[in-house]
């Protein structure tokens, strides 16, 4: 069983730093440019709605949201069995030459967001790529760095940061901490 | 002196005079005798055995001359030792076909020199069993063949059957022959029905074999000759000789023990596995039926193994590449008391009728008898003995069988034939 | 379905059969990119062993295994040491030993995948066996007919023709009637095996009676070589007794769909009219037939160890 150790943001404070994040990508945007936000699959994707949702709010716009499945992208399977079933990808609006904020629950590795770079890149050639994460727990094993984030959690390597969304736990809605059973 | 064995205390099973009885049995000389035994003589104690007259194999295949790597006289009577059989009827598809009377007098003189079971040849009915010209019927009788056979193909012209029935007569050798219309088995690979259907497989339907023995027994009813139909192996074909019994004509047949157990489902759930792969092919549940009752009510005479060995690289290759046979004489005892005795479907006596008097009488052969002055061929089974088949364990060069990793009760504990132990469970 | 073997879809239940179909739906969007190829099976080889010429399978096999950046390598094996006298087994062995991570087959012979599969540790995919089963063409109709009718469940199939030979036929029956299909058949009585219904068909009397209200049809090609194995007495006697025409078409439902395993008989089991016509879905077929291929090599091969 899992031990849960911390909270770490409860739902008002998952609020709060999803609409600062909204905040910022927002005031990055440079004229002319089209944004869209791209989620990636499960987590990333709810994340990207509310996003959607709080620009919607600070601009009256209705930005455009794609889904990305990275299944088919993975390199890291191998930790991963049983195998993952894939899911379609959505993106229903060029990517070309749009800036695109994409979006997952935590940054860790880098190494979905390095799939999901590869994904994005075979549907075609966007200006700019960002990277917008609710938690950001380090241990990076890539060069990847996000542009966004909720906040920042220095975290051991035999733990795990849970993203809970109603949407797709149930329940409340949180971050904890918990940590991996001893092997 | 006289040289004597005292078989004590089994259960002696011999059908030929009705007998069933705990008894002894004495030898004299290699042959059964009314004598007591004298004192100081051998014993065998049989307690909690049957003893039977030596199984006889009206129908195997010992594959000499020709095809030696799959089975040769020394091979094969050794197999059929170890299964309780005391003589077998070899069939003439060797290589050259048995049409000769050198080939006949070849095979006894092989058999003698090996020592094993008595080996029966089979002649040709026709030279090279191309089904055209009579093969020398008279000249084969004389070299000592029991019967003439094209066995592994019919003989397809009906003028050559309707002949060679008459001819064969004439020398008092019976017909044994191989039922099967090759104008509607060609290509198959396995019985046509339900089950081929699923797995794709071109079929041979039932009606192959029951077009064949309805000619040939209009042929022999014509003819008076005996006509000895090979491995029955559908419900229609079985009807068609209860119904010619019924009226007189001069036919016998005969059964396998993998067509009275198994179906053709069998090579569904082996997946393929050619060691499924039988000619006449298994049938379904309704032949098996058929089958079973025709054995117990007389209809059919005998059962025979139709043993058929083949090498590894005739059966290791995809199902309709690989060759048709079941080596069969190791374990017919054994999955005959197994699937039919001890549930109770056959009675023992009329199960070892099927295997000793019964093809005794087909080939006008003397054994199949415990009756005192008959050769003392002899076989010792212990009915509650459970043993695994274990094809690489087997005699036979064929380790190609159906009923690998099968279970069964009833073994072979040892053959005698003319009184002296061939075979002994070691 | 990791590591195992597609032999025949009758091994596979209802849920794996969904399973394909939806990652089959993925793999087609990936189809419908520019850049139609994704890592995922990087570094994984796949060799189709073709024992029987079909160009249209292997280039099926071959294109769904490069769009996965699978190493593919083909063998058209009726030319190579097959003719040698090897065995399918010796052959197989040969493959393992040079590190293949899967093999497709296609043999003439009915039961040649199990047979391969036995003695391959590797997954083996039957491309076709005899006339026993072609599960991924099985698989590419569930598909194009799910596409385009989105439930299977209730949907009448007519299955047309040579019902006897016809290993599509009777992947088809599987699947179809798996996924809660009725599927009707009907043909010459020659060509008719026995225990069609064992597979989950209803036999018509005619041809009219399986396509009544049919929402898809389904016509099997005819080879020429039956009429000279006097199984059926030609091709215009096939054609007016039992092919696809018009008039014939005109007695499924308004919207139901032709299909078709190709290659055409034109005039024979179907007409121009109707091959060409807007019922029929030749080439989603084709198309689907890659993308389920795609989706069959990545459940057997991708992901981890």
């Amino acid at each position: 069983m899992l031990r849960e150790k911390a909270r770490i943001m409860d739902a008002a404070g998952m609020g709060r730093a999803l609409r600062r994040m909204a905040h910022e990508i927002v005031e990055r945007e440079e004229p002319g440019e089209e944004l869209a936000l791209v989620g990636i699959r499960r987590r990333g994707v709810h994340l990207a709605r509310r996003l959607q949702e709080e620009v919607r709010r600070l601009t009256q716009r209705e930005v455009p949201l794609g889904i990305l499945d990275i299944t088919l992208y993975r390199d890291d399977l191998v930790d991963r069995s049983p195998q993952p079933e894939v899911h379609r990808t959505e993106v229903p609006f060029p990517v070309e030459g749009r800036r695109l904020v994409l979006v997952d629950d935590v940054l860790y590795t880098g190494r979905t967001v390095r799939a999901a770079l590869d994904a994005l890149v075979d549907l075609g050639r966007p200006r700019r790529v960002e990277l917008a994460v609710l938690v950001d727990r380090g241990h990076r094993e890539l060069p990847i760095r996000p542009d966004y984030v909720g906040k920042n959690v220095p975290t051991a390597a035999e733990e795990i940061v849970e993203v809970r969304l109603p949407e797709v736990d149930g329940g409340v809605e949180e971050v904890v901490l918990v940590e991996r059973p001893a092997q | 002196m006289a040289e004597f064995l005292w078989i004590r205390g089994g259960r002696i099973i011999d059908p030929s005079r009705g007998a069933d009885e705990t008894a002894d049995l004495v030898i004299r000389d290699g042959r059964l005798t009314a004598e007591a035994p004298p004192t100081g003589c051998p014993v065998l104690d049989a307690r909690g055995l049957w003893v039977l007259p030596g199984l006889i194999d009206l129908h195997c295949h010992l594959r000499d001359p020709g095809q030696e790597w799959k089975e040769d006289i020394a091979s094969g009577t050794r197999a059929a030792a170890r299964g309780g059989y005391t003589a077998v009827a070899t069939m003439p598809n060797t290589e050259p076909a048995v049409d000769t009377p050198a080939l006949v007098e070849y095979q006894l003189a092989r058999a003698a020199a090996v020592g094993g079971s008595r080996v029966l040849s089979v002649g040709a009915i026709t030279v090279g069993r191309q089904g055209r010209e009579l093969a020398p019927m008279g000249q084969l009788r004389a070299a000592g063949a029991v019967a003439v056979s094209d066995d592994g193909a019919g003989v397809e012209q009906a003028v050559v059957m309707w002949r060679a029935l008459r001819y064969a007569a004439s020398f008092g050798l019976p017909v044994l022959e191989h039922c099967e219309d090759r104008s509607l088995s060609r290509g198959g690979a396995m019985h046509r029905g339900a089950v081929s259907t699923r797995l794709g497989l071109p079929g041979i339907p039932a009606e192959a074999e029951e077009v064949a023995v309805a000619r040939d027994l209009v042929l022999a009813e014509a003819t008076g000759a005996h006509l000895h139909v090979a491995h029955v192996s559908t419900a229609r074909a079985v009807e068609l000789i209860r119904r010619a019994k019924a009226r007189g004509v001069r036919v016998t047949c005969e059964v396998t023990p993998h067509h009275l157990t198994l179906t053709d489902e069998a090579v569904a759930r082996s997946r393929y596995d050619p060691d499924t792969k039988v000619n006449p092919p298994l049938r379904t549940e309704e032949d098996v039926a058929a089958l079973r009752a025709a054995l117990a009510d007389g209809t059919i005479d005998a059962v025979a193994t139709d043993h058929a060995p083949h090498g590894p690289e005739e059966k290791r290759c995809e199902y309709e590449a690989a060759a048709f046979g079941i080596s069969g004489l190791e374990t017919a005892l054994g999955v005959l008391l197994t699937t039919l005795v001890q549930p109770g479907l056959l009675a023992p006596a009329a199960l070892v009728e099927r295997l000793t008097c019964g093809p005794a009488r087909v080939l006008g052969h003397p054994g199949g008898t415990l009756a005192a002055g008959a050769a003392a061929d002899v076989v010792l089974v212990d009915p509650r003995a459970s043993w695994r088949v274990e094809p690489e364990a087997f005699a036979s060069r064929g380790r190609n069988t159906p009923f690998k990793g099968w279970n069964l009760t009833g073994r072979v504990v040892a053959t005698l034939v003319a009184g002296k132990a061939v075979w002994q469970l070691g | 379905m990791k590591g195992r073997d597609l032999l025949d879809l009758a091994d596979l239940g209802a849920d794996e059969l969904e399973t394909v179909l939806e990652a089959a739906a993925s793999m087609e969007d990936v189809l419908a990119r520019r850049i139609k190829k994704v890592p995922t099976l990087r570094g994984r080889s796949l060799v189709t062993l073709f024992f029987e010429p079909s160009t249209r399978t292997r280039i099926s096999f071959e294109l769904a295994g490069k769009y996965l950046s699978a190493d593919v390598v083909g063998v058209n094996a009726a030319a190579a040491s097959v003719q040698k006298g090897e065995s399918l087994e010796d052959t197989a062995r040969t493959l393992e030993a040079m590190g293949v991570d899967a093999v497709v087959l296609r043999h003439r012979a009915a039961g040649a995948a199990e047979l391969l599969a036995r003695c391959l540790e590797v997954p083996v995919i039957n491309a076709g066996d005899g006339m026993h089963a072609h599960p991924t063409q099985g698989l590419l109709d569930l598909y194009t007919v799910r596409r385009r009718k989105g439930e299977l469940r209730g949907l009448k199939v007519a299955i047309i023709g040579d019902l006897e030979h016809s290993r599509v036929a009777r992947s088809d029956l599987i699947g179809l009637t798996r996924l809660g299909a009725q599927v009707w058949v009907a043909g010459p009585a020659t060509l008719l095996p026995p225990g069609l219904e064992g597979l989950g068909a209803r036999v018509a009397a005619t041809v009219e009676e399986a396509l009544r209200e049919a929402d898809v049809v389904m016509a099997l090609r005819l080879q020429r070589e039956r009429q000279q194995q006097g199984l059926i007495p030609g091709g215009e006697e096939y054609a007016r007794c039992f092919g696809l025409n018009r008039q014939r078409l005109a007695l499924a439902k308004p919207d139901a769909l032709f299909l078709h395993p190709m290659p055409l008989n034109r005039g024979v089991e179907v007409t121009s009219e109707v091959a060409d016509g807007a019922q029929a879905v030749l080439f989603d077929q084709v198309r689907a037939g890659v993308a389920v291929r795609m989706a069959v090599l990545y459940l057997l091969l991708g992901g981890g160890n």
